[in-house]
């Protein structure tokens, strides 16, 4: 490999890694802007964070997200840990199709998913949205992320560990709980918060099953964005963007993306995030 | 290893789950699709029909669907484009860094996709950052219109779905035995040669995957058109939304969103053929 193309290579990479970054600065940047009307900066202020604290709007919509959220990681990761560990350790029959039932609702857009939900409860619960409705979705679009997760995880895991667990007379569920459950808990782990994630996030789905009354953060944001640009968007997104760093800072720490773990990182699919 | 009627047991909350919460519903969509509404704008079953497909191939609603399936390869050939270089940058020259370098494409994905589109706005609309810029360095006195346009359409979407793009071409590039392309420089070929017939087929798996990853997302996001779009940039899912928030005509909404679902399992089918044994591990 020759030294010239090495640097262009490597200054072309640098110049995509700020792509990917500097949308992020920009948006960051501006919610300290001392100007309602331009993106020209004209001087440092908080005024926008101080202007989030009194808008009773958007707390009520941070309290609905959280709560959504909350159920939704809860009901995701047991069910979805549950399949991954399934899929990846032990035999069943049906197992083909349970693969591609897991994958469907991943290559399913999400428009599409979110207002057959909506179709489903009309006919069935005369609902056209409701907090229950909203989480009902949430759980249904984390638990293959969940699960494909864990199952990475698992599927990197020496199966003779819990042989070995059997031998010295554990019991089925015993070696589970005391060997196979530590190990992929990091797994657990990043599915739980891939799950966070999503939930926050979630935008589309949750349109065509919040209702009224449940508008959660992006929906909020949604409709502010519609309205207009404005500084103070950029104040809430600031935040929010401080947060899910905060949760791959904590995730970074369980282990999960470092190297040391090389095996497990090495077998890990794209998808795993 | 627990019998075969435990593993039926831990899986099942799952297969339960998904299949009353996501098999069913798609298939209400195909029975609102073929129903219709009354005169007092409620919805009728009982005479299916396909006039609602017919309407969706007419010329009103037919550019919808092209311009979707434009915006969405526009968007998978960009990124491959853009992507294959950082990815192939990683593998080889990423060191003991390689960890860290991916988790940093992946970061701006764990940001929310909404802001992340409002960001562009911010950057692209007319008193903008760009124009912002251009005006300060007086190469420009009128704003350029980058907002509401085909190419921030396309930006937009690219911008999103990148990480996807890097991240399979990545493991497929790294998972390449690199004797192969030794060999072949061992036997006269340029490292162009060398790269066009030995690195580029074999990590083919993660170039379709990588497609298969941006198509997906693409071709089904009314965000990126609805914020970053203007009047001429609809697509299938801003009507679709439309229909079901707005409008209220949930039969012919839902014939569009089983015509996107065709259209999607149609692309997933194509490349999943070509990549099952990458995705699945089989």
């Amino acid at each position: 490999m020759n030294r010239e193309r090495n640097r262009f290579l490597s200054a072309y990479a640098l110049l995509v890694y700020a792509f990917l970054f500097a949308p992020i600065v920009v948006l960051i940047v501006f919610s300290f802007n001392d100007s309602k009307r331009t993106f020209v900066w004209k001087g440092f202020t908080t005024e926008w964070y101080a202007k989030l604290l009194a808008n009773d709007d958007l707390l009520a919509a941070v309290g609905v997200t959280v709560q959504v959220a909350i159920v939704a990681v809860i009901f995701s990761t047991v069910i979805g840990s549950l399949l991954g560990v399934g899929l990846a350790r032990l035999r069943f029959r049906g197992r083909g199709s349970t693969e591609t039932l897991l994958l469907l609702p991943m290559v399913t857009p999400e428009i599409v998913m979110g207002l057959s939900l909506l179709l489903f409860f009309v006919a069935l619960f005369d609902s056209r949205g409701s907090f229950a409705q909203l989480s009902v979705a949430h759980i249904t679009f984390c638990i293959s992320f969940v699960a494909v997760t864990v199952r990475s995880r698992a599927a990197g895991m020496n199966p003779h560990l819990e042989e070995a667990a059997r031998d010295l007379g554990a019991s089925a569920l015993g070696a589970f709980r005391y060997v196979t459950l530590p190990l992929i808990m990091p797994g657990i782990v990043a599915g739980a918060l891939l799950a966070l994630s999503l939930s926050i996030d979630d935008y589309v789905v949750s349109t065509f099953n919040a209702g009224i009354g449940n508008t959660t953060l992006p929906l909020y944001i949604y409709s502010a964005i519609k309205f207009g640009v404005s500084p103070e968007i950029n104040a809430i997104s600031t935040i929010v963007v401080a947060f899910t760093a905060l949760a791959i800072l904590f995730a970074w720490r369980v282990g999960t993306f470092r190297g040391e773990d090389r095996q497990a990182s090495e077998d890990a699919e794209p998808t795993a995030g | 290893m627990l019998t075969k009627g435990r593993g039926t047991i831990v899986v099942l909350p799952a297969v339960v789950w998904l299949a009353i919460f996501f098999l069913l519903p798609l298939a209400f969509i195909l029975v609102v699709s073929l129903g219709s509404r009354d005169e007092l704008g409620r919805i009728v079953l009982d005479r299916p029909s396909l006039d609602n497909y017919r309407r969706a191939f007419n010329p009103d609603y037919l550019p919808t669907l092209v311009n979707a399936l434009r915006y969405a390869l526009l968007t998978t050939v960009a990124s491959l484009l853009i992507g294959y270089p950082v990815a192939y940058w990683i593998s080889h020259y990423g060191g003991h860094r390689k960890a860290l370098l991916l988790v940093l494409v992946m970061l701006p994905f764990w940001t929310s996709y909404l802001i992340r589109t409002y960001a562009w706005m911010i950057i692209l609309r007319d008193n903008g950052v760009v124009n912002g810029l251009l005006r300060a360095i007086g190469l420009t006195s009128e704003p350029i219109i980058l907002l509401n346009t085909d190419f921030s359409v396309v930006l937009g979407m690219t911008y999103g779905f990148l990480p996807f793009a890097i991240l399979p071409i990545y493991v497929s590039i790294d998972r390449l035995d690199d004797n192969l392309v030794a060999a072949a420089r061992d036997l006269y070929a340029s490292g162009r040669s060398a790269f066009l017939h030995v690195t580029l087929p074999l990590s083919m798996p993660g170039i379709i995957a990588a497609s298969l990853l941006t198509f997906i997302p693409a071709i089904g996001d009314f965000v990126t058109p609805d914020l970053l779009g203007g009047a001429q940039q609809t697509t299938i899912a801003k009507v679709i939304q439309e229909r079901f928030l707005d409008g209220r005509d949930w039969p012919f909404g839902s014939a569009l969103g089983f015509i996107l679902i065709a259209v999607t399992m149609v692309g997933t089918l194509i490349a999943l053929r070509r990549v099952r044994r990458e995705i699945v591990g089989e």
